[in-house]
């Protein structure tokens, strides 16, 4: 029976929660018939908010007492691990866990949720189907983030992909079926990149290599029935071990880790996405609905930059130390072309689809920086700098491209049109509107004291050490987004008056609107001014990740290196 | 000893034991036996077929069912019990093959009861072809003789092309019944001339000698023209067994038959024939790549396991391909499935020549394949009779089965789309769905192959690929049920899923999404099937 004094099975509990309540909910919208599309909105928020809220009692500091689920401060490392058995004929596990860089993006991910799913308030079409498509995607979003099963992880990342699809092709606006199927297909390649590199892992991985505290570290628990292990921490333990088991050639003159780093990668960055795989998100982003569009932006983005962090660089040590320059230089692309893309557009929301792509090169560049063996001067602390800024970014992102698409659909509600040309003197017809419309782009432009420039500048100065030139463009690409978010902003905003269509329709915002722009705002500002509050979260993570480990592995093995030894740290 | 003793000891020992072993078949007969009678003595009683159908196959599930009564224990392996003096074999994956044929045949029973709720047609005849090719296909995946490998491809083959035409006055349903009886006809005459080669040749008829002989004939230095003989003989019987399997370039038949015939024989066509088609194959790739107990002869029989794994997986690659190919073009939903189910039958026998090239090196890899085999069949069948199921009802309700007619089904039947949508996410292999388990399982088999024979590498890529294909035109389907917006000129049909109908699916469904969670409860079965093989 169930025991609820045990720990282990409070956090099986809860964490099985957080993750399925979202896919329980959907199934009870399925099931149960009746009901008014008002109370079908008011349940799935609420499913939503008690999410939002057990993701917060996660991130709750430790104290001293006993309560079981709360997070560590200060600990590097995964905790609240659950471990089950799930298909043991391939070692196939059912554990979750949370560490200081997945912590941060589960509460996005539930927090975007509830604000997204109010935002869904002005959608009158199939509201049972779209409650429930947009609560399994729910599922799929928290699960990749909480998996530690390289499986598992695959499922979810899966599972997302047919509600997407759905919820863009049905209630997307009028190319919603090309956007949909386009998003599908790129998807999709990226999905079998990432089961080949799977698979490639799996059957090099070789459990008899770690020693029995790694096994126990690890949870690399019960017993077995393969070699092989779907166990993420292994495989990490494994990737960064000498002569390891990924380590011998494979093709071409590449070792296994290599190739399954490029597949990853590839996997990866068309979800992030990079130049030159992201031209899905500009159709996907302007013909989904509002609230799709945040949930987009903000958290599907981030899943491929938490795939890099999470899965590439730990397990394939040696190839990230070989691919810095096609990581980070794809960054670097993403940023600039992004930007000068978002420059050349006439859509509001093709805009801001096309800074995402933008400020995500940012996350790529900061990931990529291995400063850490650049010329002779070795110093850890830069790249450490470089990925607490990747995360940094990631989250700021989340909260300002998120609050960017929601103000962009409230004015299309009113007016029903995109056509930047045909704004001008929204201030003087919605000023509060406006007022946040200012702080949240300002965000995103990266002026200080707002969310955006902590990550930008952490990026920028960890890149440094890496390579000069980079980290100049990636600083020079700040003047162009100040240049096409100013204009914007002139655009739309400023001008003595609004001259495009539906003009009657220009009403201020109405409370609801107000109160789901009010924690994006704050959010903006208190991360900026402090952004304290999310790095006590990652630093420990990433310093233990990057420091102790990475950079053990670099010194190991890193050829150019090995000639400066007496002057390394 | 005089004759007579002869045939009282054959009897007494053989006999007698056999019959045991052959229990679920004989229930089978008995209950066709059963059905006409009181078909006779009762005409008036409409259900009675159906009634009879169900106890029948129920009694056979029971008696088929492993001896400790329902759990099967992976570790105490069944040994290979031959029976009928070696013509046929009762081991465990005869078993639990038998059981999921069987456990279909209930299923489908009580599909067509659902399916034809309403209309007067009269079901009797029916019922018993469709009993009367079921043990057509237990004979086929316990087949250790020649003999039996024909006699069980035509017990199951000449129901199933009435079957085709049992609607009598549907000129589609005819023209479908005969050109499958011919190109049956075709098919088995090719296949009884293969099999005499070879038995010619080999000097026997008994599947398991024939290994060992040919082992022995190629040790002691084989002649060209005996090579040449036994490649085409082999050849011959590839096209008899690519006949069952429409495998591309003997799939010609499936589309059109799929098309005349009902819903509900294409579903039988689709699973049961196929299942039985792959046990069979299973049995005839074992029979000539692996000599029975001899270490030498097994080194013996490389080249002939190299051209057994390269004529499985070139007809596999290409099956696959070109089935899903081919579906993009399709209009109509039964021709689009039959496609789909040839390119089924392509992913069904990539884990086949796995297990041929494991064969040699590692048994227990081997017999892994063929597990993933039977984990593949599992899930195959209930998604393919939801998906024709779904299709059936759809027909009762709208006339048409073309998929364009679909339109508009999202809003007016949700639960009936649902259903629909994760059938065919399943047949693509999207997770969480079932069906991505059966071909996580048969490409890991893939890979553990491939490491002994590298053209295997070709044969996983070019089954990921498929995959990537396959989405587009089972999208197509889902895509037309919601997306597409409701022509003006007519209603979809409103089934709700609180309706015997609307249930029916909802319950083929469910396994479909719960065979994913419990993939290693199939696993045992599966294995447990595989565990008497290549011994």
């Amino acid at each position: 029976m169930l025991n609820f004094s045990d720990p282990t099975v409070v956090l099986t509990w809860l964490l099985s929660a957080v993750v399925f309540l979202p896919a329980l909910g959907a199934l009870i919208l399925c099931i149960v018939p009746g009901q008014s599309d008002k109370s079908i909105k008011g349940f799935s928020l609420f499913i939503t908010v008690v999410v939002f809220l057990l993701t917060v009692y996660m991130a709750l500091p430790a104290g001293h007492s006993a309560s079981v689920g709360h997070f560590a401060i200060g600990t590097a490392g995964m905790q609240n691990m659950v471990n089950h058995a799930w298909i043991p004929s391939f070692d196939i596990r059912y554990f979750l866990g949370v560490d200081g860089i997945s912590l941060p993006l589960v509460l996005l991910t539930s927090f975007l949720s509830v604000l997204a799913m109010w935002a869904s308030w002005p959608i009158n079409k199939n509201i049972r189907a779209y409650c429930a498509l947009f609560l399994l995607l729910e599922t799929g979003m928290l699960g990749v983030f909480l998996a530690l099963d390289f499986f598992l992880f695959y499922v979810f990342w899966e599972v997302m992909l047919l509600p997407m699809y759905f919820l863009i092709g049905i209630w997307g606006g009028p190319r919603r079926e090309y956007a949909a199927i386009k998003f599908f297909l790129f998807t999709l390649v990226g999905s079998v990149l990432l089961l080949v590199a799977m698979l490639m892992l799996y059957f090099a991985s070789d459990v008899s290599r770690l020693s029995e505290a790694q096994r126990i570290a690890c949870n690399l628990v019960g017993p077995r029935g393969t070699p092989h292990t779907f166990n993420l921490l292994a495989l990490m333990e494994m990737g960064q071990m000498q002569n390891s088991p990924f380590g011998h050639a494979l093709l071409w003159g590449q070792s296994l880790s290599w190739w399954a780093f490029l597949l990853l990668l590839i996997g990866f960055i068309i979800k992030l996405p990079a130049v030159p795989v992201h031209t899905w998100l500009p159709d996907a982003h302007v013909e989904a609905p509002t609230p799709i569009s945040m949930i987009l932006a903000g958290v599907l983005l981030k899943m491929g930059g938490y795939g890099v962090i999470r899965v590439c660089y730990p397990i394939c040590p040696d190839a990230g130390y070989h691919l810095a320059w096609l990581v980070s230089g794809l960054g670097t692309l993403s940023m600039v072309y992004g930007a000068f893309a978002a420059m050349a557009q006439k859509d509001f929301k093709r805009l801001v689809a096309y800074s995402s792509v933008s400020h995500m090169g940012y996350v790529l560049l900061g990931i990529g920086a291995w400063s850490a063996i650049a010329g002779t001067n070795y110093r850890t602390d830069y790249w450490s700098m470089a990925m607490n800024g990747a995360l940094f970014q990631m989250i700021a992102h989340g909260i300002s491209s998120a609050g960017m698409f929601f103000l962009v659909g409230v004015v299309y509600e009113r007016v029903h049109h995109r056509d930047l040309d045909k704004f001008g003197g929204l201030f003087a017809r919605m000023p509060v509107y406006a007022g946040i419309s200012m702080i949240i782009f300002f965000a995103a432009l990266g002026l200080p004291g707002l969310c955006g420039f902590i990550g930008e500048v952490f990026v920028t100065l960890g890149a440094w050490n890496y390579s000069k030139t980079l980290c100049v463009i990636a600083a020079s690409v700040v003047i162009l987004t100040a240049g096409y978010i100013l204009w914007t902003i002139q655009r739309v905003y400023l001008g003595p008056e609004y001259k495009g269509p539906h003009p009657e329709a220009l009403t201020p915002m109405t409370r609801r609107e107000i109160a789901i722009a009010a924690p994006l705002v704050a959010l903006a500002i208190i991360l900026g001014v402090f952004p304290q509050t999310l790095f006590q979260y990652t630093k420990p993570t990433v310093e233990s990740m990057v420091v102790q480990k990475m950079a053990d592995w670099t010194l190991r093995t890193d050829v150019r290196h090995s000639g400066s030894e007496g002057q390394s740290r | 000893m005089n004759f007579s003793d002869l045939v009282q000891d054959v009897v007494q020992k053989d006999t007698l034991a056999s019959l045991a072993a052959l229990q679920p078949e004989l229930t089978i007969c008995a209950t066709i036996i059963a059905i006409l009678a009181l078909k006779v003595l009762a005409p008036g009683w409409k259900q009675i077929a159906f009634y009879l159908t169900v106890i029948g196959l129920a009694a056979a599930i029971w008696l088929g069912l492993p001896p400790e009564g329902g759990s099967i224990d992976v570790t105490a392996a069944t040994v290979a019990q031959p029976i009928f003096t070696g013509s046929m074999v009762a081991d465990s994956f005869t078993m639990v093959v038998r059981l999921a044929l069987l456990g279909f045949a209930i299923l489908f029973t009580t599909f067509t009861q659902v399916s034809a709720a309403g209309e007067q047609d009269d079901l009797t005849e029916f019922y018993v072809l469709m009993l009367g090719a079921l043990v057509g296909m237990c004979l086929m995946i316990s087949a250790n003789h020649v003999l039996i490998v024909l006699l069980g491809i035509e017990m199951a083959s000449v129901p199933c092309y009435v079957l085709a035409g049992y609607k009598r006055r549907q000129s589609k349903g005819s023209e479908a019944a005969l050109k499958y009886a011919v190109f049956g006809a075709g098919a088995a005459g090719i296949m009884l001339f293969g099999l005499s080669l070879l038995a010619g040749a080999l000097g026997t008829a008994h599947l398991p000698t024939m290994a060992t002989k040919l082992a022995a004939l190629i040790h002691d230095g084989i002649r060209p023209d005996q090579v040449a003989l036994l490649s085409l003989g082999g050849l011959m019987v590839t096209v008899g067994v690519a006949f069952k399997l429409s495998a591309v370039p003997f799939h010609f038949w499936a589309p059109d038959v799929f098309e005349g015939a009902t819903a509900e024989v294409a579903a039988f066509l689709s699973v049961a024939s196929k299942a039985a088609a792959l046990g069979l194959l299973v049995r005839l790739c074992a029979a000539f790549s692996f000599p029975p107990a001899s270490e030498i002869a097994l080194a013996d029989l490389t080249s002939v396991r190299q051209y057994l794994v390269g004529i499985v997986s070139v007809l596999a690659a290409v099956t696959c391909t070109f089935g899903n190919l081919a579906a993009y073009g399709q209009t109509n939903m039964k021709r689009l499935l039959a496609y789909s189910t040839i390119a089924h039958a392509g992913y069904m026998m990539m884990p086949v020549a796995a297990a041929i090239a494991l064969v040699g090196t590692n048994p227990d890899g081997a017999r892994d394949a063929v597990a993933s085999l039977v984990v593949y069949i599992g899930i195959y069948l209930f998604m393919n009779l939801a998906a024709f199921a779904i299709v059936a009802f759809l027909r009762n309700a709208t006339g048409s089965e073309e998929i364009a007619a679909y339109a508009g089904l999202g809003r007016r039947s949700p639960g009936l789309t649902v259903c629909m949508a994760i059938v065919m996410f399943s047949l693509v292999g999207l997770p969480p769905l079932a069906g991505f388990q059966g071909k996580w399982v048969v490409f890991l088999s893939l890979i553990d192959a491939a490491h002994v024979n590298a053209g295997l590498w070709a044969l996983l890529a070019i089954g990921l690929l498929n995959t990537i294909l396959s989405l587009f035109y089972y999208l197509r389907v889902v895509r037309v049920m919601v997306i597409s917006p409701e022509p003006l000129h007519r209603e979809a049909p409103t089934v709700p899923l609180m309706s015997m109908v609307g249930s029916y699916c909802g319950l083929l469904t469910l396994p479909v999404v719960l065979l994913f969670f419990e993939l290693d409860r199939l696993l045992d079965w599966a294995r447990a099937a595989a565990s008497t093989l290549f011994y």
